[in-house]
């Protein structure tokens, strides 16, 4: 039995623990977020975050990632309530097949989180690891923009308003 | 209309549908045709139903691939019916409940679903209206139809659902339609945004990917090292005794193994491929022998176009040629193609990412030896296809496995590896141009010839489905077919659209395949477009013409005149403007096959002379695609294009060598990542209200490539005619 | 006192004296076409053998305009813009004041250069190599660029002191090489900057010659007879390596390295064979006959498994470190793909072998990044997921199966030391050379 801590949920899973980490997320709790892509840690389609680093989770097995905060694209937000990164892509429309948008948004949000304010530069070096054969980069450098925008201000506004 | 219409080839009356040549049988003998798809499935029901409590059913045969098409479709409905958007339950692409639509493809889902969906709507609409003044005792003239109801001018509503009881809905559409004219739109037209992104940014379960009925079991497929490998020995002991294995499949070179959980079945797959010897191999050329082969290899020769040369042609003239090439290039879709198959009481139905439900059907029917309606193929999403890739493969291989465990849903998922390898490619190409240029600075003569393969080996026969011919009993794959003008495979886009006195286009069919290819986004439009394009500005060099200046003294069509134009004023475009040192800037044109959308791109690009190393800096873009559904949709299909074709036209060729495929994952066929990605991307949209709908999923994709290489040939002084143009070529062009 | 204060003024002079170069006058910018090309394209294979862009070039920034840092235990040194920009290049410099440059270090106004510039070896290149090398640098796209002030501590910021480090280190050059090999490697091509071991004060350290050093945090291993290499080194693998950036049974260039061999590469291949056989020969290689014997590389019969069906068992101790091994590298460092991609088997690689482990732990830390549109091995980074414990682990289970050596000194600390220092993506590594695939592997059926 593996014990996995996955958007702030423990979870004990009957897998060989050289099982990647993707097919536990997909398989075994159902999370759809994190896709297939290479199995090969090439295109980023699979991005989830360990400790709030992006990691590729088809070459980490499910033994390295226990003991660990896993956060998938299900811990950001819901279909009825996305989170800020989410809405972000979604506002912009940065999909065509969408396939690959889970693992852009994993890996921005965890840019963002260490780094509220990159430049475009930094996005597209931080962005490099992950492939979009569609052709929506500049929609998808557009969203994180736009969600590094977004994400100060809930803040502020909160630090304003409520006491 | 501007290029004359090729006199060989040319079939009378309508335009035959690439890949679909069912037979028009519901037409009316001798009855006027209906219009998109309504001529092969005329009866209104087959597209909108609606119930007793008013709920909505929309059917199409095609297939959302990522392109938007569900919610262009849905706007077209909820505009023509006047029904809420989000009231409607769209049904796509499943054998057992929507039209056969045939392939999404060939960018016909607006012209082809759209249009019948439209008019079938209004027509809807119009019955609606008619049952309620009925019911009222009115003149139909004095009701409208609003979000879901009919209403008098008093405000009186009457629901649809309460119109619909006794209304046969199972008619056939009338030959006009009441369509709302552009003026009136309040849907169409808009940036709806698109109904599927939500469920796909947020891990709702979108993709075939996602399906996980209750007992499903994961399948992976062992292929040969190479096609012609045959398999002569296998020990299939060590996968069997893995435990979670439920079966090793064989039949013949086909070999699969199921598991109950995913990670096993890969370890089996591992382990099965370690058990089996292959003997043989496909003998392919040495890739840099490549282009002599394929001139080598015999031809099926078809003059598409012959207008010979005017008689003055030749004083004063100057003469020039060239010759380009294109490797070839893989569809490299994100996700390795997957689907799910459960064999139940003798039928099997299959999830699949196909763009062809029905062909697929017919193949796999074929296949397992039973009539088309033991199966049933059901479309759920994959990853963006961009043609014919592994998606009806693996649905033979899923329906395979499935057959020898009846009762038990299977995923089968294909490896990257596989994807990759096995992926019918986009064919490699030559073509050659040679034109004469008058006194005048305006080409007097024109003479092109493309030499392709075939760019369509689709299902409809189980042959061409991978697995079938790796069985003990095989199937023979189809014999290549060229598509008939004027859609076009290799010679697709090989007719200029330019006004030229005299012009000549030969296609030169290739039956022989050294490698496996099939329709790939824009076919041989890519490659074709880019020559002509390409060659353009050689001659407007030659005639000392500004390139933009040079096209539009040749362009009398006068859409394409207003994409080029407005192209080229958003790009700001100043003929003989100096760039700094290091940058050139390009321009390419095209109208899809001739007679979809329109496309003018206008690229500035970044050379480092000392590296070779090429950057798109800025790419404006101008669209013609009739009337316009969604505009969003359009530019983030046509974004998608322009950067999809940069990656293309850059970096890709498939590697290859005598023994088989080499380039099988993302390091050894790389595509383009985000630090090459243009600092601006614009696509501006010419709106043509009340024309008819204008494909343009695939229209970027030639203009793109040609802008490049013309604007890397103003940056360094250098031509690069062979595809990609990679920094190592352009670098050895420029030299030291 | 009288005569130690006079002789340390004498001294002081003298030493004035010696620091003190003269200024060469500026000349106006070459025009285009001002050198025959056949020189201007010798100069360019020079250039590719003597690495020069690599250096001379930020990241993402213009080739040959300088700007990148180069960390030394002094401090932080800027390479400059040899552009033939005349405001902020080498746009004035005559061929005499490049000469000077290369022969001795000392810039056109005279002021001395840091070392980081290896004139210890360039000083070795003949006038006649220096000509091309001129053309090639006057030839180039002049960029306007100034690299950063350097960054070191009092005095090292004080450059006539260079004089006295040259006076102790510097052999003026060109000297007499035994043969073309012999000049390059100790010229040119500067292989002992990296592979050479320092002493205090930055110079190599004298009869230690390419025994093995340090470059940018990256071990160098050592390229002579202490080569640490599993099977040793010939001429023709050494000559493959640094053409295609990779060997099967050597390993494949990361680094700093991986920029050298992309540029070799491109240079004539009779001087990369020269600069092989020479380094073979430093290894103790007297022939360049082939090694004899089997290769342990390709002694394996490819298992496909690639995973822990295929490992091999620890023979003692933790089985942490196998686990991990099996679960998380196995997938392709044992999937027996064609090289240089998909992850070569480590019996193969030096790495496990030589002296400390910090090669891998870079590589395992950040991975290889992707070529921007070029072949290149990818491999993605396991910095967040490899916690330092489960990273020791795992090296001491690499050390075991494949260094088949005693286990390294201090692992904990290696780990330490390169977990902190920032993630290494300083030189491009695009153009990493994209060999044939070797051809005696068979395709691996999936």
């Amino acid at each position: 039995m593996v014990s996995l801590r996955v958007n702030g949920q423990e979870h004990a899973l009957d897998v060989d623990p050289e099982t990647p980490l993707l097919y536990a997320l997909r398989d075994e709790l159902g999370l759809n977020g994190a896709k297939y892509g290479c199995g090969l840690g090439q295109c980023g389609a699979c991005t989830v975050m360990v400790d709030g680093q992006a990691v590729f989770s088809c070459v980490v097995p499910v033994l390295l990632a226990q003991g660990r905060e896993v956060t998938t694209l299900e811990g950001l937000g819901t279909p009825e309530a996305p989170g800020p990164t989410q809405r972000a892509f979604i506002k912009e429309q940065a999909a065509q097949c969408g396939y690959c948008i889970p693992g852009m948004i994993m890996r921005a949000e965890a840019l963002l989180r260490r780094a509220p304010h990159p430049s475009d530069a930094e996005i597209r070096e931080h962005m490099h690891p992950n492939l979009c054969r569609c052709g929506t980069h500049a929609r998808i450098l557009r969203a994180i923009r736009r969600a590094a925008e977004t994400r100060e201000a809930p803040r502020t506004a909160f630090a304003e308003g409520g006491r | 209309m501007s290029a004359a219409l090729p006199r060989r080839g040319l079939l009378a009356g309508a335009l035959v549908l690439a890949f679909a040549l069912r037979p028009a049988a519901a037409q009316e003998a001798g009855g006027p045709v209906l219009p998109g798809s309504l001529k092969e499935t005329p009866e209104l029901d087959a597209w909108l139903r609606i119930d007793a409590a008013g709920a909505v059913t929309l059917f199409t045969g095609k297939a959302e691939l990522g392109q938007g098409v569900k919610t262009a479709l849905l706007q077209i409905a909820a505009e023509e019916l006047e029904v809420p958007l989000a009231a409607i339950a769209l049904v796509t692409a499943d054998t057992a409940r929507t039209p056969d639509e045939g392939y999404t493809a060939g960018s016909h889902s607006m012209q082809d679903s759209g249009t019948a969906i439209r008019h079938a709507a209004a027509q809807l609409r119009q019955l609606l209206i008619e049952r309620a003044a009925e019911r009222l005792g009115r003149p139909a003239g004095a009701l409208r139809a609003e979000r879901g109801a009919v209403v008098t001018p008093e405000g009186t509503r009457l629901g649809y659902g309460d119109l619909v009881g006794g209304l046969d809905l199972h008619r056939r559409a009338r030959p006009g339609s009441p369509l709302k004219p552009a003026a009136a739109f309040t849907v169409m037209g808009r940036p709806v945004p698109r109904v599927d992104i939500p469920a796909k940014l947020t891990g709702a379960p979108a993709y075939v990917q996602d399906l996980r009925p209750e007992g499903m079991v994961h399948a992976r497929v062992v292929r040969p090292p190479a096609p012609g490998a045959r398999l002569v020995s296998l020990d299939r002991r060590a996968a069997e005794a893995l435990p979670g294995v439920i079966a090793v499949v064989r039949d013949g070179d086909f070999l699969a193994v199921a598991a109950e959980k995913e990670w096993g079945a890969i370890k089996a797959m591992r382990l099965l491929a370690a058990g089996a010897r292959w003997e043989g191999g496909p003998g392919l050329p040495r890739q840099a022998d490549l282009f002599a082969a394929l001139r080598a290899l015999p031809t099926e020769d078809t003059a598409i176009l012959d207008r010979p040369a005017p008689a003055s042609a030749g004083t004063g003239a100057r003469e020039m040629r060239a010759a380009y090439t294109r490797q070839y290039q893989a569809h490299g879709s994100i996700g390795p193609s997957c689907a799910l198959a459960q064999e139940v009481d003798g039928t099997m139905t299959v999830w699949t990412h196909t763009q062809g439900v029905y062909p697929l059907r017919a193949a796999l029917a074929e296949m397992l030896g039973r009539g088309p309606e033991r199966v049933r193929c059901i479309h759920a999403e994959g990853s963006g296809c961009y043609g014919h890739n592994g998606a009806d493969d693996v649905a033979a291989d899923a329906a395979l496995v499935a057959r020898a465990l009846p009762g038990r849903p299977v995923r089968l998922q294909w490896m990257r590896e596989q994807e990759a390898a096995w992926e019918p490619l986009g064919a490699a190409m030559t073509t050659e141009v040679r034109a004469r240029l008058g006194a005048d600075g305006r080409v007097q003569d024109w003479d092109y010839a493309v030499r392709s393969n075939t760019h369509n080996a689709r299902p409809g026969k189980a042959g061409d489905l991978l697995a079938a011919t790796h069985l003990a009993q095989p199937f023979a794959p189809s014999p290549p077919r060229a598509i008939p003008q004027p859609e076009g495979g290799g010679d697709r886009n090989a007719i200029p659209l330019y006004a030229f006195p005299g012009a000549r286009v030969m296609h030169h069919f290739i039956p022989t395949m050294p490698l496996r290819v099939s329709a790939m986004r824009a076919l041989g439009a890519y490659m074709n477009v880019f020559s002509i394009e390409s060659f353009m500005d050689e001659l407007a060099a030659a005639a000392g013409a500004d390139p933009v200046a040079f096209r539009l003294a040749h362009l009398e069509d006068a859409r394409a005149r207003a994409v080029v134009t407005l192209a080229a004023e958003r790009f700001g475009w100043e003929p003989g403007a100096a760039l700094p040192p290091g940058r050139g800037r390009g321009f390419g044109f095209a109208r899809y096959k001739n007679l979809a959308a329109y496309c003018a791109v206008a690229a500035e690009v970044a050379v480092e002379r000392e590296t070779g190393r090429a950057r798109p800096v800025r790419v404006v873009a101008a669209v013609d695609a009739g009337q316009v559904v969604n505009p969003d949709g359009l530019r983030n299909q046509v974004e998608g294009a322009i950067i999809q074709s940069t990656s293309w036209t850059l970096f890709e060729s498939v590697d290859f060598t005598p023994d088989g495929v080499t380039s099988v994952d993302w390091s050894t066929y790389p595509i383009l990542r985000f630090k090459a990605v243009p600092e601006r991307v614009e696509v501006h949209l010419v709106d043509r209200p009340d024309t008819p709908f204008l494909g343009a999923g695939e229209t970027g994709q030639g203009p793109t490539a040609a802008a490049i290489g013309n604007a890397v040939a103003h940056a360094t002084g250098r031509r690069m005619r062979d595809l990609p143009m990679t920094r190592e070529r352009i670098k050895a062009a420029i030299g030291v | 006192m009288i005569i130690a204060a006079g002789i340390a003024a004498l001294a002081g002079v003298g030493f004035t004296a010696l620091a003190w170069e003269p200024s060469i006058d500026a000349v106006p910018p070459p025009v285009p076409g001002a050198f025959a090309p056949d020189l201007v394209r010798r100069g360019s294979e020079l250039a590719a053998i003597g690495n020069c862009v690599t250096c001379h070039t930020a990241p993402a920034g213009r080739p040959y305009a300088g700007g990148l840092g180069m960390e030394t235990p002094f401090g932080t040194v800027y390479a400059t813009n040899i552009t033939p920009d005349p405001e902020t290049g080498i746009g004035h410099w005559s061929e005499r004041a490049f000469g000077r440059s290369m022969r001795r270090g000392v810039d056109r106004e005279g002021r001395h250069l840091y070392p980081a510039f290896p004139y210890d070896h360039f000083t070795k290149v003949t006038d006649e190599d220096n000509r091309a090398l001129y053309a090639f640098l006057m030839t180039r796209e002049p960029v306007r660029a100034t690299a950063p002030a350097n960054e070191l501590v009092f005095p090292l910021n004080v450059r006539p002191l260079l004089a006295g480090w040259k006076l102790l280190f510097l052999r003026e050059g060109p000297g007499d090489a035994a043969d073309h090999g012999t000049y390059l490697v100790d010229g040119l091509s500067h292989c002992g900057s990296c592979h050479t071991p320092r002493n205090l004060l930055g110079a190599e350290r004298r009869g230690h010659d390419l025994a093995g050093g340090v470059a940018d945090g990256w071990a160098a291993y050592a390229i002579n007879a202490a080569s640490p290499a599993p099977r040793p080194w010939d001429a023709e693998s050494l000559f493959f390596y640094l053409r295609n950036g990779w060997s099967a049974s050597h390993g494949i260039a990361r680094g700093p390295m991986a920029p050298v061999t992309a540029n070799l590469g491109a240079a004539p291949e009779g001087d990369v064979r020269a600069i092989a056989a020479e380094i073979a020969r430093r290894m103790g290689r007297r022939d360049t006959a082939p090694n004899p014997g089997p290769d342990p590389a390709a002694a394996d019969t490819r298992p496909a498994t690639a995973d822990s069906q295929s490992v091999p068992p620890p023979s003692g101790g933790d089985p942490t470190g196998r686990a991990i091994y099996a679960a998380a590298c196995a997938n392709c460092h044992e999937a027996g793909r064609p090289l240089p991609y998909g992850g070569m088997h480590l019996a193969g690689s030096t790495a496990p072998r030589a002296p400390d482990p910090r090669n891998i732990v870079r590589v395992v830390l950040d991975g290889l990044p992707a070529a921007e549109g070029e072949r290149a091995p990818v491999m993605p980074g396991f910095r967040g997921v490899l916690s330092d414990a489960q990273m020791v682990a795992l090296l001491r289970y690499l050390r075991e199966a494949f260094g088949q050596a005693p286990p390294w000194p201090d692992v904990e600390g290696t780990v330490r030391e390169v977990s902190a220092a920032p993630p290494q993506a300083a030189y491009p590594t695009d153009a990493v050379r994209s060999g044939p695939s070797d051809p005696s592997q068979r395709g691996v059926s999936w």
